[in-house]
């Protein structure tokens, strides 16, 4: 009897003290992750403490204005944009029935595959005055130059409508989730108290899809804050090009990172608002318990809903596509040749130096945060994910201060004890640009491992335990190999998102390293937008493999991979 | 006086699949009905079909002597002044329970709104959750909230879908009857959609049943399980068993029991094979009695025993016993037969076991 007591105690007491001491471990790793990957953050708040230069004084009294007017109209324009582009066709796709919306659905989701710049480019190349479109005009009505008007794509407007024609797939795919979750009894409810199909929209299904339009906005506004290129392009002066034309232009790395570290309040900013409108949002949804069922359309009606749907397909992503192409072929010959071979060996490299330092230490950090029971693990696994509402630009800035600095240190200091120089070891290699990518795009990988591990019943670990298994090896023969197509799914996010990641590259590449995104941007600042159509159609056919991941998981499970911090 | 709602051979289907047929029923103001069936039957759809949610392939549906579906039109279910109570209720989250209840109301101005808000409030005690939202109210209290939107409006019919499903069995009936009070003060022509015939029982003052998008019989909730007029409504409204009886003449039937008579569809010709219907409370137990029969299966229900009883023939019956009759498996007990109406059709080989449900 007694020696059964025992048995049964021991394990227990066992259990407590093994538990006490993964936790520290735990803990101790992803303090150390955590804090390296805020280090960019922390570097660019510092930045205020910092006694101001001329050079800010002069900006603040010259373009700072100018800069925060500018990021604010942008800013409300592309939500306003994307707010009518994803929102009419959400609805069209979760509650109407029309031909060709099964096809619409995903379709819907592709110009997600234009980075903001590519697109702006390639209208560019096709509006501006000696392109494809005036000049047909011009051949048919006999027209000069200043004989029309023509609007100036290169505008603040411009701007507007070429980010809204890509970003607004955020805005459509969480409202059309939350559209298609909402139960099909609210809808004939409002009906049967007297309320026709739009006054229910507007009183019912869209007061309720709220927080999904708020979260989808949210990613839009940090995506368009975060964009250097198109605004770049159309010299529309807002804080990423001013960060850009401070230290570059200016010299000036202090003011820059202080112009940097108003963008951050301004982006913190946006993401409390958001997790504060949810808070207040204190209804849940009744549990779905009928199927969905969609109004029928008359003919005409359908027609109609076709064709809005057809307008961002084709604006977004089959008239910009289709123009690469041309251009591409034209370009070919001249552009396919050994260097943009390099081109895509550095790109493809770099995204898997990137990719990998993500996948595992997301990984760790989420099975981390499963299995330790520390209150502060969570916190800080939270905090290593805020990378990806900071605009790559800030994180350039912010990873190119610490680390010169670390360098200079390190080499003053073997100058002085043996003579040699250590040269540029992070600021002038990979190092840092790796790093950068990974403290913008761990959260994406965060996320994604996390919702799958999610997935695992806690019962799976506890039986695992039972029947014997330490924590590494529950995590290699249970968790692993239920997380794979977590883990991919990722992978394969990251890997494309720092294909098209544009500043920080910009920004952060060594000497003489490209990338497709680089170089893509480099010929269209000199105005070769022809010869920038291979690299930039390239990026954009990568890109159109997570849309196709994408909406398979929507298909399954519903739910977004959760790209947000 | 005429009829609150006619609904005149409605058909009607969904993705090609028939799924109500020739459904015809009539209701008088202020009458509740219940509307029982098996899954699949074809309830839910004549529910919506009365709201307009799906259009009719044949037939037509009158509300008030106003033409709401036809073949060629339907009009649209917010014009059609009629409630509708949902499954899952469908409050509306973001509303309190006051703006859910007064969402109907829009054609009354600020202060008729108000009063007739309050009004329902007070029908459905609620009055002092006006400012609540759904859910931060019981399950019982959202069920109200539920009626009371519905209500509000003053539809000409009022539809409930299984309003109930989600209630434990304790509160089910206790709602049902709750609920029938507020529809007899509001003088509200309602019917009600359920597979629980005790809710039927308690709400209805005419229930019908349906069996592939036809209504089996519409009638009496005391008709419909004393005087079923199919064997699929004897079987699925209530208890009983089988039992192979002989037509002797007009009015009497040769049984294992004996001779019973009484009335019974004449159509049956003497000499005729058939089956009588007969419920466990047609058998009382009686210790005295000569016909004996062995107790096959037995069920406790608390204040009386339900039995399984095999005859010597091999046919079994159910009979209720006081529950102070505790007999064991296999022992034999006296029953009599005590039938007051003859419930007799055409024999069925098949189905003639009774069974403990």
């Amino acid at each position: 009897m007694n020696l059964g007591h025992d048995a049964l105690v021991r394990p227990g007491l066992g259990q407590r003290s093994w538990q006490q001491k993964s936790n520290l471990g735990w803990l101790f790793c992803t303090a150390c992750t955590t804090l390296l990957l805020s280090i960019p953050i922390i570097t660019v708040l510092y930045s205020i403490l910092l006694p101001r230069s001329e050079v800010w004084l002069h900006l603040r009294s010259t373009v700072l204005p100018d800069y925060i007017l500018n990021s604010f109209v942008l800013a409300a324009g592309v939500c306003l944009g994307t707010c009518l582009l994803g929102i009419t066709t959400a609805w069209l796709c979760s509650t109407c029935s029309f031909p060709g919306r099964r096809l619409f659905s995903w379709a819907l989701l592709l110009p997600l595959a234009f980075p903001p710049y590519i697109i702006a480019y390639t209208y560019t190349g096709m509006l501006d005055f000696a392109g494809p479109v005036q000049t047909s005009i011009r051949n048919f009505f006999g027209w000069e130059y200043g004989d029309y008007w023509f609007p100036e794509i290169r505008s603040i407007g411009g701007a507007i409508v070429m980010i809204s024609l890509v970003l607004y797939p955020y805005v459509y795919l969480l409202v059309r989730t939350a559209f298609s979750e909402q139960s099909a009894s609210l809808r004939e409810a409002s009906h049967t108290l007297g309320t026709g199909v739009y006054k229910t929209f507007f009183t019912i299904i869209l007061p309720l899809a709220r927080p999904a339009i708020v979260a989808g906005l949210t990613l839009v506004v940090m995506e368009t804050l975060a964009d250097y290129g198109t605004v770049h392009y159309f010299s529309v002066p807002t804080f990423t090009t001013g960060i850009f034309r401070t230290w570059f232009g200016l010299g000036d790395r202090i003011a820059a990172t202080q112009l940097a570290s108003i963008l951050l309040l301004c982006v913190f900013a946006v993401l409390l608002a958001e997790r504060y409108s949810r808070k207040t949002v204190r209804y849940q949804n009744p549990t779905k318990t009928q199927k969905f069922r969609y109004y029928p359309l008359s003919t005409t009606k359908a027609i109609l809903a076709t064709g809005i749907c057809c307008i961002p397909i084709f604006l977004g992503f089959i008239i910009p596509a289709f123009q690469l192409s041309i251009w591409a072929m034209h370009t070919a010959s001249e552009m396919i040749n050994m260097s943009f071979l390099v081109l895509i060996y550095n790109t493809v490299l770099l995204a898997v130096m990137v990719t990998m330092t993500v996948v595992i230490a997301a990984t760790l950090l989420a099975y981390g945060k499963r299995v330790s029971t520390h209150f502060s693990i969570p916190y800080a696994v939270n905090l290593s994910a805020t990378g990806y509402a900071v605009p790559g630009i800030i994180i350039a800035v912010g990873v190119l201060l610490p680390f010169a600095w670390l360098d200079n240190t390190l080499d003053t200091w073997l100058q002085q004890k043996f003579g040699i120089s250590s040269g540029l070891i992070l600021t002038g290699t990979l190092a840092s640009l790796v790093f950068a990518h990974v403290v913008r795009f761990m959260a994406i990988g965060l996320n994604s491992v996390d919702a799958s591990l999610a997935k695992i019943h806690r019962s799976i670990d506890d039986a695992a335990q039972l029947l014997g298994h330490k924590t590494f090896d529950r995590f290699a023969s249970i968790h692993l190999p239920m997380i794979r197509s977590g883990i991919f799914t990722a992978a394969l996010l990251v890997f494309v998102e720092v294909i098209k990641e544009l500043p920080a590259t910009l920004v952060l590449r060594p000497f003489d390293f490209n990338t497709l995104a680089v170089r893509t941007y480099e010929l269209a600042s000199d105005e070769r937008l022809a010869d920038a159509a291979c690299s930039a159609l390239l990026i954009v056919v990568i890109s159109i493999l997570p849309i196709l991941v994408l909406n398979r998981s929507i298909a399954q499970a519903g739910v977004l991979h959760g790209s947000q911090a | 006086m005429a009829a609150k709602l006619d609904v005149r051979n409605v058909s009607a289907n969904l993705q090609n699949e028939s799924i109500l047929r020739n459904v015809s029923l009539k209701l008088e103001p202020a009458c509740i009905a219940a509307i029982m069936g098996p899954s699949g039957c074809g309830k839910t759809t004549l529910l919506r079909a009365l709201a307009g949610f799906l259009p009719v392939s044949s037939g037509e549906i009158h509300v008030h002597e106003k033409l709401l579906s036809t073949s060629q039109f339907t009009l649209a279910p917010e014009n059609r002044h009629i409630g509708m109570m949902f499954q899952d209720l469908a409050l509306f989250p973001h509303l309190t329970v006051r703006q859910n209840i007064s969402f109907g109301l829009k054609s009354l101005n600020g202060g008729d709104k108000r009063t007739r808000t309050r009004q329902v409030l007070e029908l459905t005690e609620l009055d002092h959750q006006g400012g609540k939202y759904p859910h931060q109210l019981s399950s019982g209290q959202q069920q109200r909230v539920a009626l009371a939107r519905a209500l509000a409006p003053k539809p000409e019919i009022l539809l409930l879908d299984e309003p109930f499903s989600n209630l434990d069995p304790d509160l089910r009936e206790q709602m049902a009857t709750g609920v029938r009070k507020i529809l007899k003060h509001e003088d509200v022509t309602a019917i009600l959609v359920t597979h629980d015939q005790h809710e039927a029982f308690a709400m209805a003052d005419e229930v019908g049943v349906m069996l592939d998008g036809r209504v089996e019989q519409w009638d009496s909730a005391y008709n419909i399980y004393h005087k079923p007029r199919t064997r699929f409504v004897a079987d699925f409204v209530g208890l009983g068993s089988m039992v192979p009886a002989k037509v002797l003449d007009a009015c009497t039937l040769e049984t294992e029991f004996g001779q019973v008579s009484g009335d019974f569809d004449p159509s049956f010709t003497s000499g005729q094979e058939v089956d009588l219907l007969v419920r466990p409370d047609d058998i009382p137990h009686d210790d005295s009695s000569p016909i004996t029969a062995l107790v096959e299966e037995k069920r406790f229900r608390g204040a009386e025993f339900l039995y399984k009883l095999r005859l010597r023939s091999g046919n079994f019956v159910l009979c209720y016993a006081p529950s102070h009759h505790n007999h064991q498996i296999g022992e034999p007990i006296g029953i009599k037969l005590d039938l007051e109406h003859l419930v007799v059709f055409a024999r069925n080989p098949t189905e003639r076991a009774g069974n403990l449900r």
